[in-house]
Order: C-alpha cells, then structure tokens, then sequence
C-alpha cells in the first residue's frame, strides 16, 4: 500500500514538473518555430503547430540584412568581459567580507544590494550625458564598464553566500596539516569554491548577454551587441514576427547551448548549500 | 617527547577576559582531559595550544621550548575537530596523506604512511572514497588518522565523539584510548561528556568561567574533589550538599556526601529523615529522589534493586568517612 502510494505520488510529481518545464520552455518553442514560418503563417488564427510550410527563409533575409557575427562578437566580448571583470574585483572583495569579517560588512553588502533597487532609467540621461561627453557612447569599453558595474553587486554577493559555506575548521585544518597561505589557496579553497565560482560565472554571463536596457540605449552600431540586433526587426517597416523569431532564435543560441551543457554545474551552484 | 607546560597563559577577546591564568603541566605520553560546563573556555585553551588562537599573555612549552609565536604547524601537535573538518573534495587517502604532502614527503612514502594509518583505523576499504560517501564514525576515523599519520608530539581533541550516536561513542571512545596507548603520544582531550573524562583520562583539568578549579586524575578528583565546584561537577548523579547544623557539627560551612555513600534505611531513626519523591529502578542500580525536608532534595544510590517507592519514608545515613566538608570560601577542609 505504503509503496503503491509513494509510486503515484512520484508520477504525480514528475508529471508535474514535467508540465511546468513544458509550459517555461513554451515561448521559446514557439519561437523557434515561428523563425521556420513565413511572415504570414507566423500572424495566421489559428496558428499551425507543426504542420506548415518550414522555410529557412527568415533566416537567409536575416542574415543577409544585417551582420550576425558582428553582434555576436560584440556580445561575447561584452557579457564575458564584463563577466571577467567583475569576478576579478569580486572575488577578494567577496573573499575578505566571508573570511574576515568587520562590524560594517553587513551595511556595505546592504548598500551594495540597495543600488540595485534603483530602476536604471532614474540614472540614464546622467550616464548617457557621461559617457557622450567621455566618448564611450557605442563603444564595447563602455558597455563593458557600465554591465560590469551594474552586475558587480549581485556577483559580490553570490560569492560572499559561497565563500561564508565554506567551514573555518576546514581551513584551520589546513593550517594544522602545514599549509601555506598560497597552498591553503591552491589546494583547499580553490577547489572547494570553484563550483560557486563557475555558477556565479555562468549566471553572470547570461545576465550580461541578455542585458537590454543599456545596450540598448548606449550603442547603435559598431558596439550593438544581439540584443540590438534582435531589436532591430521590432522597427521601422513594422513587426515581422517570423523575422524577429529568427533573429531572436540566432541571438539566444549560443546562451542556450552554454546552458545546456553547465546545467549540472548551474544546477548546483544554485542549491549549493541548501543540499548537505 | 610531547611535554606540554602552560604558564600563566591569558587570554582575552577585546575586552572580555576568557582564560584567566592557567597552569599545567603535562607530562609525555599522558591523556589529560579537559572538562567544564559550556562556554567555560576548553575550546579556547585547546585553540591556544594549537596555535590557532594567540595568547593574550603567558607562555606554552612544549619540550621545554616556548611555542608562543610558533605557528600551529610548526608546534609538532595535530588535531581532531569537533566537526571532522576533512577536506570535501579529496578521497580519503588524500585527506590523511595531506599534511605529509605539505611536508614534501616524497609519494611512495606518503602511500606508505597512510596505507599503515588506514590499516590501523580500518579504513583500507574506503581509502578511494570521498568524505561525503563515508558514515560518521569512518569520517570521524578519517580525521583520526590524518592527526595521527603526522607522528606528532601531541593530539588534540575537540569533542571528537560528541556527533556520534551512543553505542558508537563507546566504541570510538575505547578505539581512541587504545590507540593512543598503543602510540604513547601525549593527547589532550576536550569533552563535557563526564564519563569520557573519567574512563578516558589519566588527569582531568576541570575548568569553570576560565579558571583551572583542580588538576588531578579521575580517582582523585572523585575522593578529593578541591571545591564545591569541582565535587558538584564531577560524578553522577551530582553529590549532595548540606548547609546548617549537620554541617556546622562537623566544622564545616557545607559537608558534601556522594549518593553512593548514603546508606538507605527504612525507618531508622539516625541520619536525615525524609520522603521518597522519585525512585527510579533500572535493575543493576536503584536511584531515590528523596526530600528530605529543611536538608532540600537528597539523591542517594543504592547498587542492585530496592523495593522502596514513591511516597515511602526512609532515613539516609551518610558514611562518615566519605563525607566531604568545605569551607565558607567553597574550599575543601582536609584532615
Ligand atoms: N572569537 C571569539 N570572540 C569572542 N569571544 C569568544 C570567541 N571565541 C570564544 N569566545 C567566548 O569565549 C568563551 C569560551 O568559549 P569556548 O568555545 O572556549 O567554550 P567551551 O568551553 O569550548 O564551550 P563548549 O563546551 O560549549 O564548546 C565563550 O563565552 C565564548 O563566547
Ligand atoms: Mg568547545
């Protein structure tokens, strides 16, 4: 009996979770199949699911108008150096406020938290101003300083959460087993904290890559990254749905894949902690 | 040669005093346990030692050699963590062998000294796993043979036994005193645990609020307790006391008896009389809770089974040669 019931509430629960992926992963199903109709059959009630004309069509015309790889370039530069830059800054930053911790470090980990509750466009026209005047405006540089800064908060505190999981006795240990700082660093706390390290990185990359507000707003072409080449196809000739599906499908791709095969490391970096 | 001396060792954290002055010495090859009600400071005299804490004032020798601004490693002594603290991400091998590796021991060697460690600690099987896929007791062996693969001068033990389940306490409890006999290298132990001060230790340090109350082994610390605190402390159930006339007949403020040296009749007229609140019955001993009215609450012990019950009136007659007295200031009188 007691087993019978435990089976059912498993297929439940797996239906179930099997449900809410469908229904998350829907948009971007739809999408993708959008990006293989003609403009008209993407518009056409009701809509075909399967059973249409597939064409590569979109495609070919997005590619053709305007240059993939050039965004694409700009958004991997973009999302991972600004990836890189907040790790670098955040990783001693995050490391001295878990391991040494002072009587202001809660306040500053607040402070830090609190300019994210600002909504960006209260500072727009001020940093738009500053970077016209400084010349960053459409420059990779500046998009990667402004992204760096605007994510910095969030990675500070992933790591710091990270970083405080790690058990002093751990590194007292260490220190009793002979180690040196340096070795400490390389042979105890480096491996323990590169899975908070790679989800921080990860999420931070994603974060970066789909970021639309200031890439939006401070490059329009030399620096766009795909998130104004998508952009592009909501404007001036009107909406085409297949159009922008396609481009859409081309500028999430490469995330997706980079998700696909970190979900693992992903997976744990998110629960790390709440599992023992 | 682990000889281990405190003198005058303080310390303080900010303004707060924790270790007050302890002294102590700690001769080669002996088990000194640390005992004292929480918060009492045996964690931060145990750090100090290590070297994971530095003395406000004082010096700690070890073989005659002032360590105090010697870093932990370089002090010669390993220690077990309440915790385990093994290291997640390395096998077993690799947690054990890791102290040696920062030696520079060369790895043949290194397998050498593990290999001899695990077969030891019976851990031969699991040498390859990680921390997580082993229980508690085989981490908590894990631990032990990384501070023993190290042949140091000394262990420490931070309530090594304290996550474990019952009957594995008292099998790791017998393992590590054998083991440490069969070492002969000096270890010091900190438990609230009294029976594995008692069982374990050749001298018992008692400590209260920072303070080393008495230093002695178990025996002595039972028939000779210093003070109050330390006849309160040690033993179970705790000794009785007794204030006014019966105290002050015998020169004392206060006069102490065991419950094991209280004689239980049933309707004798000498001694103190009272009623039986409590009895409990566990077959190889009988415990009685007996008020015995102005005297307060009067535990005594009686080895076998009593057939005296809640309610019942009997008269507890303390055994005059066991009786402990002490003085106004809480010290014990002798003679
Ligand atoms: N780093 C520290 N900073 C300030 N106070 C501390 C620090 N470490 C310990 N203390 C204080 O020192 C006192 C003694 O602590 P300690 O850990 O040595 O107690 P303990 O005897 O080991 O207790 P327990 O049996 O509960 O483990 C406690 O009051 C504790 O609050
Ligand atoms: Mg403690």
């Amino acid at each position: 009996m007691a087993r019978m019931a435990t089976t059912r509430r498993v297929a439940v629960s797996t239906a179930g979770a099997w449900l809410a992926g469908f229904l998350i992963f829907f948009p971007i199903l739809w999408m993708i199949l959008a990006s293989f109709k003609t403009e008209l059959e993407a518009f056409a009630i009701p809509p075909s699911f399967l059973f249409f004309h597939w064409t590569l069509e979109n495609y070919a015309t997005v590619q053709e108008r305007s240059d993939y790889l050039h965004h694409a370039l700009n958004s991997i530069i973009i999302a991972g150096g600004s990836t890189l830059i907040a790790l670098l800054i955040a990783v001693p930053a995050a490391w001295s406020m878990a391991f040494s911790p002072t009587k202001r470090t809660k306040d500053i980990l607040l402070w830090m938290l609190s300019t994210k509750m600002m909504p960006p466009v209260g500072v727009l026209v001020p940093i738009y101003l500053i970077f016209k005047t400084v010349g960053l405006l459409d420059s990779r540089i500046g998009l990667v300083f402004i992204l760096c800064l605007g994510n910095l908060p969030i990675v500070i505190w992933m790591l710091f959460t990270y970083f405080k999981e790690i058990p002093r006795d751990i590194l007292e240990a260490a220190r009793m087993d002979g180690a040196t700082i340096g070795r400490e660093l390389v042979y105890v706390l480096t491996p323990m904290a590169i899975p908070g390290l790679a989800s921080t990185l990860l999420l931070n990359l994603i974060l970066a890559w789909n970021e639309a507000f200031w890439t939006l707003n401070l490059s329009t072409s030399e620096a766009a990254p795909l998130t104004v080449f998508i952009a592009s196809y909501s404007s001036p000739e009107g909406l085409f749905w297949a159009k922008l599906s396609a481009a859409s499908t081309l500028a999430i791709a490469p995330i997706l894949v980079l998700g696909w095969f970190s979900q693992k490391q992903l997976v744990r970096g998110l629960t790390f902690g709440a599992v023992k | 040669m682990g000889q281990i001396t405190l003198q005058g060792v303080q310390k303080a954290f900010g303004p707060v005093h924790i270790i007050k002055g302890a002294d102590l010495d700690i001769a080669d090859g002996s088990f000194v346990v640390f005992v004292g009600p929480s918060g009492c400071g045996k964690t931060t005299l145990l750090r100090l030692i290590a070297g994971l804490e530095d003395v406000t004032d004082g010096r700690i020798l070890i073989d005659g050699k002032n360590v105090v601004a010697v870093p932990p490693a370089k002090r010669g002594l390993s220690m077990v963590f309440q915790s385990y603290a093994l290291y997640p991400h390395m096998s077993v091998r690799g947690n054990i062998g890791f102290g040696l590796k920062m030696a520079g021991l060369a790895k043949d060697e290194i397998n050498r000294k593990v290999e001899a460690a695990a077969a030891t600690l019976n851990l031969t099987p699991y040498l390859d796993r990680k921390p997580r896929e082993l229980s508690g007791g085989q981490r908590q062996r894990v631990a032990i043979g990384r501070a023993i693969v190290r042949e140091p001068k000394g262990f420490l033990f931070d309530e090594p036994l304290s996550n474990l389940d019952a009957a594995l306490r008292v099998q790791m409890r017998i393992e590590v005193t054998r083991l440490q006999k069969q070492l002969g290298t000096t270890a010091i132990y900190v438990t609230h645990d009294q029976v594995e001060a008692m069982t374990m230790a050749d001298k018992i340090v008692v400590l209260n609020a920072g303070k080393i109350e008495q230093y002695g082994s178990p025996l002595e610390l039972y028939e000779k307790p210093a003070n109050l605190f330390v006849a309160g402390f040690i033993g179970s159930p705790k000794m009785n006391f007794v204030t006014g006339e019966s105290a002050l007949q015998r020169g004392a403020a206060t006069i102490g008896v065991r419950p094991e040296h209280l004689k239980i009749e049933r309707d004798g007229a000498g001694g103190w009389p009272g009623t039986i609140a409590v009895a409990e019955h566990l077959g190889s001993d009988t415990f009685l809770y007996v008020d015995a009215g102005p005297l307060g609450m009067l535990t005594a012990r009686y080895i076998g089974e009593l057939s005296l019950h809640a309610g019942d009136r009997v008269s507890l007659v303390p055994d005059p040669a066991r009786i402990h007295r002490f003085n106004e200031a809480g010290n014990a009188i002798r003679g």
